[in-house]
């Protein structure tokens, strides 16, 4: 068929791009880190980084461009670090006064921060031979371990090293030793991390708990928050050495260019630890988390909002609409891909309303980094969807593709009819069109099963509904956020006639189920989909007894990521919402016991359905298989971004 | 010749090893041709089916002749093209009876007599800009679509015409005029491609059969024919096994054409495909429509066939023309229309008695191993992506 394929040759061809690829847009973000003003940083307001913290910035969807080896620039390289965990010199208590000087994303990065720190003595920038003392110093505190060995070898000579109560400089000289001398910042972390924990598990002795629950009650801090684990303490070194080691220094740019960038892995605690300094919301880690999903961010609940609260007034950077929407994911008012990403999307028209450019500065690149900003924030709130960062994406796209000739009002203007656009075509309109599709294959006599709460396929049923079309629904739950109730209860009114189980009943449920209706927080390049927790057990259980399962899911949450399990990338919820069950005070058997060492709580939120279980995914593209997803995310994202 | 087919028979027994060291002495390439007597139209419903069986009897040998001479470059028959104009004439016009005048012609396929008529339309029209060309069109496929919906490949034909002219229109022309000769022009080339798409598809299969292989096919598809025809051509070694094809026989008519092509072939009961499939080396199947999933939709049988080869691990292999991808998507077998048939049982059958009576299946793409298209060789899930670049 010509027709077919001569299109193809003459239009300018399409570049497949496959798995990683750098974002097109300028650099704006290292751009916006060198400008080298480490003394300016005020002590008062925390600067807000203007890049997203660099694991979990939008991660799946955007590469963030090359690193540029910003350290020479920063003679105040690791002096922050070094000296926020150098373990013996300063107490906990004291740190939350510190001004939180670092922007800096990754570790290639050095933060500017500058703070004096007259009081509290700081140890040293643990460097080089220094090494050598500073274990010799701290042996006194510092139980005989092997842990602190890990890596004393690699350290390059010659650093310099400071325990005065000044300001702590450290400068590398990085570039005129040699690769192999050379230890990453990483590195160092790991032997700090090493040390501190050996420190503190040797505090801790007997009576482990107490003490540290008590630091981490006295201090705010985020970083105090963190638990020793006893336990597992060797694990973490090795772990932690062994990234290290694998990541290489900071002045291997070459490779570390090539890398993909690495979400962030909250078990590699020199990062998040960094991270958490540059924290708005300073959520308290939650104790005892799950080993193998110890990279996934797992908060205590509930604790942070009061204080946020109280934050409004003073957040001067932040945008008060995107505050309420942060603040809003935090507490769970709002929740749903769709919701979530309509809200965010409409928190930046109104950032994008109330925007005007700073003087000195460029519209495109200023406001991009605002919005890195508020996005960082969001993530704090609680983790970015797919569908979020497709959306960001979007956005962060537009504002770069904005035309510099452009005035300031008209391009706000024109930002806010794109983002208008977005939510008009890519997320309601597509709805539209899956509703039309999937109502097709609705006939007479179906018995419907649906898990969860998922608003496409409500709209679907509904439609179906009002077409008059003869259908039973089964709405299958589960604990803990039984959403099921709220679709139930939208769908009865409509007199719907509807069969209410939870997902412990669907082996004995499916047999006179003819299809399943599921809907997905997005759907991954090997037709992998990533669904509210369960949605895979009643995936695989539907395929098992031949019940056709059909996914509607909006296109612009495919996203070309391949994930095979959903370990590496998920979400962890409140470890309460399961140990604790609400109106039951009879069934108290968790009470005292969610402290315990001994017990772990995982809430997972969110699954991973392998393809094979997917009959069809319904799009607003069409119905198509799953094998068709990197198809349309070829074909599309490029539309996407150029809507 | 005779020689030949003793070497041809004594083949049953022996390993291909053998058949290999033949082979060198055997080079006469064999060559049958005679038509045949028509086959008789039972009485169906389904008008797609009801085609088929009128063209079944006059299928083979003529339109092979015809289908060579098309891609010879050669046309071989003027008669479409004048009679075209002739009809495009007429003020009242009516786009079924075209369609029927054209499908009428064992040579065409659905598709293409599907695009003749609606070529035809553009003929008639008095549209005068693009715009009302494609929604005068647009009507007429949809009529043509309503009125036999069985057919996949005429709707399959139809949204791909329309979706061609729809992409012209987007294209520059300075008149109208052009742009209609343009279109007019393409339709005619339809036929043409249709049998070009048949010899690619049998060129492409070539590699796949291997000497001394033994092929099972279901069904009379003239693609599947062709392979076989070039495959004796080019003087490779191999056998054939036809299901008998119930109730409309296709297998008895299938297999009488390759005996003419001096390939040997046995006929099976449809019920023995288990039984045989143990001597099978790989499956063949043409397909009615290949769907977005990657599946086909084929004669009833089909998918039974698939099922057994898959579990004993044997290749099924479906030929194809690429104006068979349809953009339809099928959950299961119930959830197609039906296309119905009367079933000769030869004895009474007693009115509480149900009868089955759909014509075809579908095949999930699970089951099917590879694509033979003039897209080139496509594994299921391609098909779904060449789909979504044409449709989308």
């Amino acid at each position: 068929m010509e027709s077919r394929r001569n299109p193809r040759a003459v239009v300018d061809p399409k570049v497949r791009q496959v798995g990683f690829f750098t974002s097109s847009q300028p650099d704006s973000s290292s751009s916006q880190l060198q400008q080298p003003d480490p003394i300016s940083a005020s002590a008062s307001s925390p600067p807000v980084s203007t890049i997203s913290p660099s694991g979990n910035s939008l991660s799946p969807v955007m590469i963030p461009p090359p690193r540029h080896n910003s350290s020479d620039a920063f003679p105040l390289r690791n002096a922050v670090v070094a000296s926020a965990v150098s373990p013996s010199s300063f107490s906990y208590s004291s740190r939350r006064d510190f001004p939180d000087g670092s922007t800096t994303a990754s570790p290639g990065r050095h933060s500017r921060g500058s703070f004096v720190k007259s009081s509290v003595p700081v140890a040293s920038s643990l460097p080089g031979i220094g090494m050598d003392s500073m274990a010799a110093a701290k042996s006194s505190s510092v139980p005989a371990s092997g842990l602190t060995t890990v890596s004393v070898v690699t350290m390059p000579p010659g650093l310099s090293e400071k325990a005065s109560g000044m300001e702590v400089e450290s400068d590398h000289k990085k570039n005129s030793k040699p690769l192999k001398e050379k230890t990453t910042k990483a590195e160092r972390r790991a032997i700090q991390e090493a040390q501190r924990a050996a420190k503190a598990a040797a505090k801790v002795d007997g009576g482990k708990g107490p003490a540290v629950t008590s630091a981490s009650v006295a201090s705010t801090s985020a970083k105090a928050a963190r638990p020793a684990k006893p336990t597992s303490q060797k694990n973490d070194v090795a772990v932690a050495a062994g990234a290290a080691e694998k990541k290489g220094g900071p002045s291997e740019k070459d490779r570390k260019k090539d890398a993909p960038h690495p979400r962030m892995q909250y078990d590699d605690e020199s990062r998040v630890v960094k991270a958490k300094r540059r924290a708005v919301v300073k959520q308290t880690e939650a104790k005892n988390r799950v080993e193998l999903f110890r990279h996934l961010p797992q908060y205590e609940h509930g604790t942070q909002l009061p204080d946020l609260e109280t934050k409004f007034f003073q957040l001067d950077p932040m945008h008060p609409a995107v505050y309420k929407v942060g603040l809003q994911y935090l507490s769970g008012d709002i929740s749903g891909g769709n919701a979530r990403c309509i809200a965010m999307l409409h928190a930046f028209q109104e950032v994008v309303k109330d925007y005007s450019t700073p003087p000195e500065k460029n519209l495109n690149r200023d406001m991009t980094a605002k919005i890195s900003s508020y996005v960082s924030f969001l993530i704090e709130c609680r983790p970015l969807s797919i569908s979020m960062g497709n959306a960001i994406r979007f956005v962060k796209n537009r504002i770069a593709k904005l035309p510099i000739t452009l005035s300031e009002s008209e391009a706000k203007a024109a930002l806010q009819s794109d983002i208008e656009r977005f939510i008009n075509d890519k997320i309601i309109g597509a709805d539209t069109v899956i509703v039309k599709h999937a109502v097709s294959k609705i006939r007479d006599g179906d018995v419907l099963l649906t898990y969860g709460s998922p608003t496409a396929v409500e709209m679907v049923l509904l439609h179906a509904h009002e077409l008059r079309k003869k259908f039973r629904v089964l709405v299958v739950d589960s604990r803990p956020k039984l959403e099921g109730q709220l679709l139930l209860r939208r769908l009865i009114k409509r007199g719907i006639n509807c069969t209410y189980t939870h997902i412990n009943a669907i082996s004995y449920i499916m047999h006179e189920v003819t299809k399943v209706f599921l809907g997905a927080s997005s759907v991954l390049s090997n037709g992998t989909v990533y669904s509210r927790v369960g949605t895979a057990c009643v995936a695989m259980v539907a395929s098992a007894f031949r019940v056709p399962v059909l996914v509607c899911c909006e296109a612009y949450k495919f996203h070309e990521r391949v994930q095979l399990d959903s370990i590496c990338s998920n979400e962890l919820g409140d470890p309460n919402a399961i140990s604790k069950v609400h109106g039951r005070e009879d069934i108290n058997y968790l009470d005292g016991l969610t402290n315990n060492a001994n017990l772990q709580f995982l809430n997972l939120m969110y699954d991973a359905t392998p393809s094979d279980y997917i009959s069809m995914i319904i799009t607003d593209y069409g119905m198509v298989p799953p094998t068709s997803v990197p198809v349309i995310v070829r074909e599309y994202q490029k539309e996407h971004l150029l809507v | 010749r005779n020689f030949l087919k003793k070497k041809r028979k004594s083949m049953w027994r022996r390993s291909p090893s053998f058949i290999l060291d033949e082979r060198r002495t055997s080079s006469s390439p064999p060559m049958a041709d005679t038509t045949r007597a028509p086959f008789q139209n039972p009485d169906s419903i389904s008008a797609y089916y009801q085609t088929r069986a009128a063209h079944h009897g006059v299928i083979t040998s003529e339109w092979l002749s015809q289908a060579q001479a098309a891609v010879g470059g050669v046309s071989g028959d003027e008669h479409p093209i004048s009679s075209l104009t002739d009809l495009g004439d007429g003020k009242s016009f009516n786009v079924i009876e075209e369609f029927n005048s054209w499908r009428k012609q064992p040579d065409l396929a659905e598709a293409v007599a599907a695009i003749r008529a609606l070529a035809a339309v553009i003929r008639a029209s008095e549209a005068t800009t693009m715009m009302e060309l494609e929604i005068e069109l647009k009507k007429a496929s949809d009529t043509l679509k309503s009125w036999d919906k069985t057919s996949i490949s005429l709707t399959a034909g139809c949204d791909l015409f329309i979706r061609y002219v729809t992409r012209t229109s987007a294209l520059e022309y300075e008149d109208f005029n052009s742009a209609k000769s343009r279109l007019l022009e393409r339709a005619e080339k339809f036929g043409e491609i249709s049998c070009k798409a048949r010899r690619i598809i049998a060129m492409l299969s070539q590699d796949f059969i291997f000497d001394g292989c033994t092929i099972l096919v279901h069904g009379l598809s003239r693609v599947v024919l062709e392979i076989l025809k070039t495959a004796a051509q080019n003087n490779k070694l191999f056998r054939v096994l036809c299901t008998e094809g119930r109730p409309d026989g296709t297998g008895v008519l299938l297999s009488s054409e390759l005996s003419k092509l001096d390939i040997p072939v046995k006929l099976l009961l449809d019920s023995a495909v288990a039984y045989s499939m143990d001597e099978v080396d790989m499956v063949f199947v043409g397909a009615d429509g290949v769907v977005e999933s990657g599946g086909i939709i084929n004669m009833m049988g089909t998918y039974q066939i698939a099922l057994v080869a898959h579990s004993m691990n044997k290749p099924v292999y479906v030929a194809a023309e690429s104006y068979k991808f349809a953009r339809l998507y099928p959950l299961d077998q119930k959830d197609m229309a039906p296309a119905l048939r009367p079933i000769e049982f030869g004895i009474k059958i007693p009115t509480k008695v149900e009868v089955e009576r759909s014509a075809r299946d579908y095949t999930p793409p699970q089951y099917l191993t590879l694509l033979f298209t003039d897209l080139g060789v496509l594994s299921p899930s391609v098909v779904s992506d060449e789909l979504i670049q044409l449709y989308l």
